[in-house]
């Protein structure tokens, strides 16, 4: 699959690095013990630690360092035994220590790789150059009066993992694989919520165009971009304008961005002059942070199955192809409700696909409609599993199951019941068909005539109306075959 | 009226010789009589009397009943304000105790004031204060006298006897120095010994506290009042601390003293000297034994000091920018411009100053050459003491390299102000417990210190030689 994208004059190779900023699921910040609750009142989870008051000083949160461990283990990535917290030093007013603590020289996290899949069923390792753990900062309200900017410093402190990529991006397309993957790694791990809405991941974007073949170009970042659909639409844009300038004999000059959604353009944060000078250095507050191998031997043990493992098992043990695999499993729920159906009886496993569909198709618009997640679907996956067992012994018919589906998520009812109480069960006793196309031959005389002078088409007006006769329960397989010997016997 | 002791005062309340009102009443006394020394940035008659009923209550078990003390007003305090000396914190009041103030308050002490120190203990001579000089009670008639710095008020409130014991800081030497010049008695323990949590930052790798007394002994008790672990503080230390007062002992028989070839400076006065001298022989005649050692980056210290600890003052104090909380410069126009008019209305020179050089040095392009070049050579200082302590028990040294000097000498020359602390940065970068003790004095009657130093964590052994040689004077 080629990702070159065509200028006027040749064809560019866009290159592009993310690094992605992920809330770290914890209770309490990064170095103090307020809440991380989202969408509290302005300044209610705010420590002394929190608003650098004199003399307050930084404690690391235990739990937030193992999140940070079993993220960079789910990442496939080398655990640092030893890393270090140093200040980045710039103002700002949400910014209560004029310093952010932040990791520079020794991460916690070091390289590692992610694999991304494509629809042609063929996938790409996509490499981390590592992980480390930082503090969020406070939040600055401009839109509160008119004159005055109020800060809210609930985020302040709360703890975020930057993951930064090699530079192995190639596509918009494969930007949104890879941040997809990222995100379902997180939530299979269960050391981010993933949720994009709230700022829980958002993702800064390093983007050049080369000639291919060619060195780097030089690269610009789209800062904090909060949304899938954005960052591909961001990319797209940036490309088209890095390109054009290139193509007028033109240089790009190196610089942050920031993305407007309804424009769909990005422009220029900061100009050069502005430019910050960090100066990082190894915050005094805190010791080295030590993490013996021992205790990372036990978080390997105990990191839960994850996307790519799963994907695996699906596509071995239940036959799935790689990027039903890969669809399936990008969300946990999804994966999980999967493997319950599945579970719920022995039989089914030879029946993955049919269970996929039925998950990914109906359920899924019927979720969607009613704006409910999967964890909180009203059909229990127990009897979805049922629903494809009744199909699939012919019970009933695909399109009666669809209706039966429907009622099973209005009534949280067993589809079994359903059907016993709405007698839906399918008409499989032949001589009922056969009762009720002898009927239907009858009244169309006319039509039955013209099939047998040709008109072959007409089959499908019979189905559908002894079909009709049998209330939709006639077994369709059953009700051709009958047709079909019905009216040869005729001719 | 004067006491000599805490435990001479303690003992007089246990007899109900005198009440805990009576203390108040004989210190605000004295407070009064001294307040042209402008010893105390906060002193209110009404927030002593209050203490006073709390006190009280208290059982006579607790070891600093009723004991006046006064604090660096760098402790962040609930009941008092607390100011750092800048006018950037000039209405600061915290909500919270420091970790060292909440124990001595624990222990039933009574705070006289916040005393007057160096703007977030920078300077050497109490004279960067927002707040005004502090006067060296020692002066004589017309020449008032600088009481050293960063804790000259500490310092000079326990040598004009307006408390029992102090707190102070000590970054480069803000404890060791007016101690010296005051004629009394500061010691600097390890660091991590004593939480820095609710002390504003200087230098946050350096920076201690510690305390003055009129003696070695009071020195011990108030020492371990304030010692221990605090999980606040990530760098506080978690060893055991021991009973420093109860383990006094005089007894210097087999110890082996260092004497650093190093601390020999052109150009220091033979007095100082003598007075070094005099102490030698003395820890000889008890018994000790005296060993000529090398601490080979001594000549280094203090320009790896005046790197270090600027860099990270520069950044603890990033956070005076007047968004949350202190001084805000009134009619800005932009976030720039309040944090321009804030912080230059705010700080003053010194400080301004070391906010510079540090900004400099861990500037992009420097970092190499000055920090990180620096933060080696620390590495080789404390080496040197690691290495030399393999010899002996402790080291000799004068505590600083002149006596109290007039209060508006080396104002206007910072290079000269910081050859203050040769003698005492030195521990400081090592991490190394310090203390001084009044030896003798100059041809013109001013005390001059002695230092010793000692192991990491081993405050007994230089409180012990300490409390042996603070018997030659008594």
């Amino acid at each position: 699959m080629s990702n070159l994208i065509k200028g006027n004059k040749h064809e560019w190779e866009t290159v592009i690095g993310l690094e992605i900023h992920a809330q770290v699921k914890s209770n309490s910040k990064l170095f103090s013990n307020s809440s991380t609750a989202f969408g509290s009142r302005p300044n209610s989870q705010v420590s002394l630690v929190d608003a650098a008051m004199p003399g307050m000083l930084p404690v690391i949160n235990k739990y937030c360092i193992e999140q940070a461990v079993k993220t960079g283990i789910g990442l496939n990535a080398k655990i640092n035994n030893y890393s270090i917290f140093d200040r980045k030093n710039y103002f700002y007013a949400d910014l209560p220590q004029g310093y952010q603590i932040s990791q520079y020289k020794y991460p916690i996290v070091g390289e590692g790789k992610v694999s991304i899949d494509f629809k042609d069923g063929s996938s790409k390792d996509i490499r981390i150059v590592r992980l480390h753990l930082e503090q969020d900062a406070g939040k600055s309200l401009h839109d509160q009066n008119p004159t005055k900017t109020y800060v809210d410093l609930n985020r302040s402190g709360v703890a975020l993992m930057e993951i930064v990529s090699e530079p192995d991006i190639r596509s918009a397309d494969e930007a949104g694989l890879y941040i997809s993957k990222i995100r379902s790694i997180l939530m299979y791990l269960d050391t981010c919520d993933g949720n994009m809405q709230e700022g829980s991941l958002r993702a800064d974007v390093n983007i050049s165009v080369r000639k291919p073949g060619d060195d780097y170009g030089i690269r610009c970042e789209i800062k904090n971009l909060n949304s899938i659909k954005f960052i591909k639409q961001a990319i797209n844009y940036e490309v088209r304008r890095q390109i054009e300038i290139l193509e007028t004999g033109g240089v790009i000059e190196q610089n942050t961005l920031l993305f407007n959604t309804s424009t769909g353009k990005t422009k220029p944060m900061r100009s050069k002059e502005e430019a910050h000078d960090y100066r990082y250095f190894p915050d005094p507050d805190l010791l080295p942070l030590e993490i013996n191998q021992k205790d990372i031997d036990k978080m390997v043990n105990s990191i839960p199955e994850l996307p790519d493992e799963r994907k695996r098992k699906y596509v071995v043990v239940y036959n799935l192809s790689n990027y039903d695999a890969s669809v399936l499993t990008a969300d946990k729920s999804v994966s999980d409700y999967f493997d319950s159906v599945i579970k719920s009886d022995q039989s089914l496993k030879n029946s993955a696909k049919i269970v996929v569909n039925w998950i990914t198709s109906e359920l899924f618009s019927l979720l969607k409609e009613n704006n409910i997640d999967i964890d909180n679907s009203p059909i229990n996956p127990k009897y979805l599993g049922k629903l494809v067992k009744l199909i699939k012994e012919n019970i009933i018919s695909g399109k009666i199951a669809k209706d039966v589906l429907i009622e099973m998520f209005n009534s949280k009812q067993d589809p079994e019941i359903i059907i016993k109480n709405k007698g839906l069960k399918q008409v499989t006793d032949t001589s009922e068909i056969e009762n009720i196309v002898d009927e239907v031959l009858k009244e169309n005389k006319k039509m039955v005539e013209q099939y047998l002078s040709g008109k072959d088409k007409l089959l499908g007006f019979f189905v559908g109306q002894s079909m009709k006769k049998s209330k939709g329960k006639a077994n369709p397989k059953i009700l051709n075959e009958i047709l079909k010997s019905k009216l040869s016997n005729k001719n | 009226m004067e006491f000599k002791s805490i435990n001479q005062l303690k003992s007089l309340l246990e007899e109900n010789k005198i009440s805990v009102k009576e203390i108040a009443e004989t210190y605000i006394r004295k407070i009064n009589e001294k307040k042209d020394l402008n010893i105390f940035i906060y002193f209110d008659e009404d927030k002593i009397n209050e203490q006073v009923k709390e006190i009280e209550k208290l059982p006579n078990n607790k070891k600093l009943k009723g004991i006046p003390i006064a604090v660096k007003d760098l402790f962040c305090t609930k009941k008092m304000p607390t100011t750092a000396g800048s006018k950037i914190l000039e209405n600061f009041h915290p909500t919270y105790e420091s970790f060292v103030t909440q124990k001595l308050i624990n222990e039933g002490s009574m705070f006289v004031g916040k005393t007057n120190l160096d703007e977030f203990a920078m300077g050497s001579a109490t004279n960067t204060s927002y707040f005004g000089n502090t006067i060296n009670p020692l002066s004589k008639k017309g020449v008032p006298l600088a009481p050293g710095g960063s804790s000259g008020g500490s310092a000079a409130a326990v040598a004009a006897d307006l408390c029992l014991g102090s707190t102070g800081t000590d970054t480069g030497g803000s404890i060791r120095q007016p101690a010296s010049f005051c004629g009394v008695v500061g010691i600097k323990p390890t660091y991590g010994l004593c939480s820095r949590w609710g002390i504003a930052a200087f230098a946050s790798s350096l920076d201690q506290a510690g305390v003055f007394s009129k003696n070695v002994k009071d020195a011990s008790i108030l020492l371990e009042a304030i010692a221990g672990h605090d999980e606040r503080d990530s760098t506080s230390s978690k060893v055991e601390i021991p009973n420093y007062s109860q383990n006094l002992n005089p007894d210097l028989n087999g110890k082996i003293i260092g004497i650093p070839k190093e601390y020999t400076l052109d150009g220091i006065s033979d007095e100082i000297n003598m007075v070094w001298e005099n102490a030698i022989n003395s820890l000889e005649k008890k018994g000790a034994k005296i060993k000529n050692i090398s601490l080979a980056h001594t000549k280094y210290a203090l320009p790896t000091y005046y790197i270090i600890a600027p860099a990270e003052a520069s950044s603890n104090l990033a956070r005076y920018d007047g968004v949350k909380y202190g001084f805000r410069s009134k009619d800005v126009n932009s976030l720039d411009e309040m944090y321009e008019l804030t912080r230059s209305e705010g700080f003053g020179k010194e400080v301004k100053r070391r906010i510079l050089i540090g900004t400099y040095v861990l500037s992009a392009g420097y970092y190499d050459a000055y920090y990180l070049k620096a933060q080696k050579v620390r590495k080789l200082i404390a080496n040197d003491f690691i290495e030399t302590f393999k010899e002996c028990d402790f080291i000799l040294t004068p505590t600083a390299p002149s006596a109290a000097f007039p209060l508006n000498e080396k104002q206007d020359d910072p290079i000269k102000m910081y050859l203050n602390d040769v003698f005492t940065v030195p521990a400081s970068l090592a991490g190394i417990p310090g203390i001084s003790i009044p030896y003798g004095k100059d041809k013109n009657g001013l005390p001059l210190g002695i230092q010793l130093l000692g192991k990491h964590f081993n405050e007994q052994e230089i409180i012990n030689a300490a409390f042996a040689l603070e018997k030659d004077y008594e």
